[in-house]
């Protein structure tokens, strides 16, 4: 294959050789990458445990804010006063940094029950409840404050406290995790 | 240097024996035996040596902890218990391993400082100095972790607020969160794997250093007076005239970290760390510890939109950015002098830099609300006018002061250069500067 004379420099063995193995080599290192970045991803077991669940309103008395985890994820269920409903409502949706209607935070027919992530939207503390200018939660880390259908109204937040998929089993029951069928 | 002045040669059989299989003892001989040293250093470039210390004291501590330590989130708070009350000497190691991350911080921002005064990252050393910007971002990086490890409330909501953070990168922000977290939130897998991180990168930080002091013993190290080596009586060996220095510095420097482990082992800290982490209270105040509050004030400081960036994503690329702006130091910075000590207006504004950023430290641990607020984004603000402005321009309307010929005439003052004179150590220090 030593032709050294010819301009034409022709492929030779050891090329089509490192060509192959490169290419070889480059798809197996690709492929390898995969399930050492798939084994960090929440395992199994994790993902179980982050099954739905089911939660009894029954105890929690009017006004009251109890606190449940979903996924290690705080999540706040507050059984409203109908003053706190009614405070929701009237609020000029326009007004609003993160502009949500307090019907669309809630199931309908369940004004009573709101039910929302309880981390802070700005930099995942736990806001205090019935405390701040809207009596709704006051995150005591750098100030945001949220109302009683958990929307943001004042400082850094830049959303409102979001509401978790779930669902009414029955009227005192719901499920989180999951939203509703049909 | 050009002129290395010996080349080793070993005396015992067994000595030439080795050598000439395993060259090692001629490269230490070279390294830091022989090697040349400016005669002008004065105690800020004993801070190298220092943190070389500290790195093999965190990773001799941190060896030992692991021997004990429980990375689990049920068990890891009281197995940090169990090595403060039970293990013999644990609360040693402890603190000498949480006060050492600190002092190791007290040692990096005096020795970039140090880099900083006297144009350290000017050519030829740009390569050198940027290896120096990643062992402090692996630094930083190790410390995070390191701090979430005795899974107390700070460690908890530290890790929380931060991993919170990086969701705000677009696109592939949330698939980082979720590989970190390893679940739905920081939780046990979260541990887990910072902790693995946590040993890890140490000995990568071992690896950079390596280059680090690779790159150093090129060109030589800088000195006071910015001027290089020119002739051998500029120079002395390295051994003894660094190392006792170094040693000397090192032990000052022990004195006064032991002063902090033995007496005040907690100052550093927070007491919120030694309650447990619970994810459903906050603690009142999250504040990071002290080496991160400058950045963790910039971070906050960002509350407004810029165009379609959100306040969010904002002060994570501010964040990120008052980091990265130290590697392009060398090229930010167009004067061609190198030390301050003739640069009569970058010196004052190095000492408006250093204020700015203790200052930025002070807000960090500050409520960001009313006025610390506003504060905090004009001296954000300056951090970054400094390096992408003031210094570029610096560099074409200054006027330097005249340099001295060579180091040794700053040392010796102009008049004739004896040869024979002693090392020059009661000579007039520059009187430029
Ligand atoms: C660059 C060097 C290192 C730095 C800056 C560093 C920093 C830290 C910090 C800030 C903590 C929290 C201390 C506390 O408040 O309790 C910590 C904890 C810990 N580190 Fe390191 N570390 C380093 C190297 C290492 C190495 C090499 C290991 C293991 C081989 C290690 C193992 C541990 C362990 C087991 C803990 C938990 C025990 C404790 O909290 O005291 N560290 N580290
Ligand atoms: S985390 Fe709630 S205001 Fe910052």
């Amino acid at each position: 294959m030593a032709e050294t004379t010819t301009t034409v420099v022709e492929p030779t063995r050891r090329d089509f050789l490192f060509i192959a193995t490169g290419a070889v080599g480059a798809v197996g290192a690709a492929t390898l990458v995969w399930p050492f970045v798939q084994s960090l991803t929440p395992d199994a077991a994790t993902v179980a445990a982050g099954a739905p669940v089911d939660v009894d309103l029954t105890p929690i008395a009017e006004g009251q804010i109890v606190k449940v985890f979903w996924r290690g994820k705080l999540i706040f269920i507050r059984n409203r006063t109908p003053a706190e409903i009614k405070a929701a409502e009237d609020v000029n949706v326009a007004t609003l940094r993160d502009p949500q209607a307090d019907s669309a935070r809630v199931k309908e027919g369940h004004a009573k029950w709101l039910v929302v992530y309880g981390n802070c939207t700005h930099l995942g503390c736990v806001p205090l409840g019935h405390q701040g200018e809207y009596e709704g939660w006051f995150c005591p880390c750098h100030g945001s404050v949220f109302d009683t259908s958990g929307r943001v109204r004042g400082g850094p937040a830049p959303t409102n406290l979001p509401v978790p998929p779930y669902a009414f089993t029955s009227d005192t029951k719901i499920v989180i995790g999951q939203e509703a069928t049909a | 240097m050009s002129q290395h002045p010996t080349t080793y040669v070993p005396k015992s059989a067994f000595g030439k024996w080795f050598e000439s299989r395993l060259p090692i003892a001629g490269l230490v001989h070279s390294s830091f035996i022989a090697f040349p040293v400016p005669r002008n250093l004065n105690y800020f470039w004993t801070f190298g040596a220092i943190l070389a210390f500290m790195l093999v004291s965190q990773i001799a501590t941190g060896v030992f902890l692991a021997m004990f330590y429980t990375p689990n989130a049920s068990l890891a708070f009281q197995s940090v218990e169990h090595i403060m009350r039970d293990v013999h000497y644990g609360w040693l190691l402890r603190y000498l391993h949480a006060n050492g991350a600190s002092m190791f911080f007290v040692a990096v921002y005096i020795h970039i400082f140090r880099g900083l005064y006297y144009g350290s990252y000017k050519a030829p050393r740009e390569v050198l100095w940027i290896l120096g910007v990643i062992i402090y971002g692996l630094m930083m990086a190790t410390a995070f972790m390191g701090y979430v490890l005795p899974w107390g409330q700070m460690s908890f909501w530290g890790a929380t607020v931060i991993t919170n953070i990086l969701a705000a990168i677009p696109v592939v922000g949330d698939t980082i969160q979720s590989l970190l977290w390893g679940g739905y939130s920081v939780g046990n897998p979260t541990l887990n794997r910072f902790f693995s991180i946590h040993y890890l990168l140490p000995f990568m930080i071992v690896g950079v250093v390596a280059l680090h002091i690779w790159a150093l013993h090129v060109p030589g190290q800088n000195n006071p007076t910015g001027v290089p080596i020119k002739s051998g009586k500029d120079a002395v060996p390295f051994t003894p005239y660094a190392t006792i220095k170094d040693v000397f510095a090192t032990v000052v420097f022990l004195i006064f970290f032991a002063y902090f482990v033995f007496y005040i082992p907690n100052f550093m800290g927070h007491a919120d760390n030694y309650v447990p982490a619970n994810p459903s209270v906050t603690p009142a105040h999250i504040v990071p510890e002290w080496y991160f509050l400058p950045f963790y004030a910039i971070l906050r400081g960002i509350t407004f939109d810029i165009l379609f960036i959100n306040s969010k994503l904002g002060g994570v690329i501010a964040m990120f950015a008052a980091i990265a702006v130290l590697a392009f130091v060398p090229w930010l910075d167009t004067s061609r002098v190198r030390s301050t000590a003739y640069r009569p207006l970058y010196k004052q504004f190095f000492w408006i830099l250093v204020a700015d950023t203790i200052l930025l430290g002070w807000l960090g641990a500050k409520p960001a609300e009313g006025w610390y607020v506003i504060v905090t984004q004009v001296a954000t603000a300056y951090y970054f006018i400094h390096f992408l402005i003031i210094l570029p321009v610096l560099g074409f309307v200054e006027r330097p002061l005249p340099l001295p010929n060579s180091i040794l005439e700053s040392v010796l003052g102009t008049k004739k250069s004896g040869a024979g004179m002693p090392a020059g150590a009661n000579a007039e220090p520059q009187s430029k500067g």
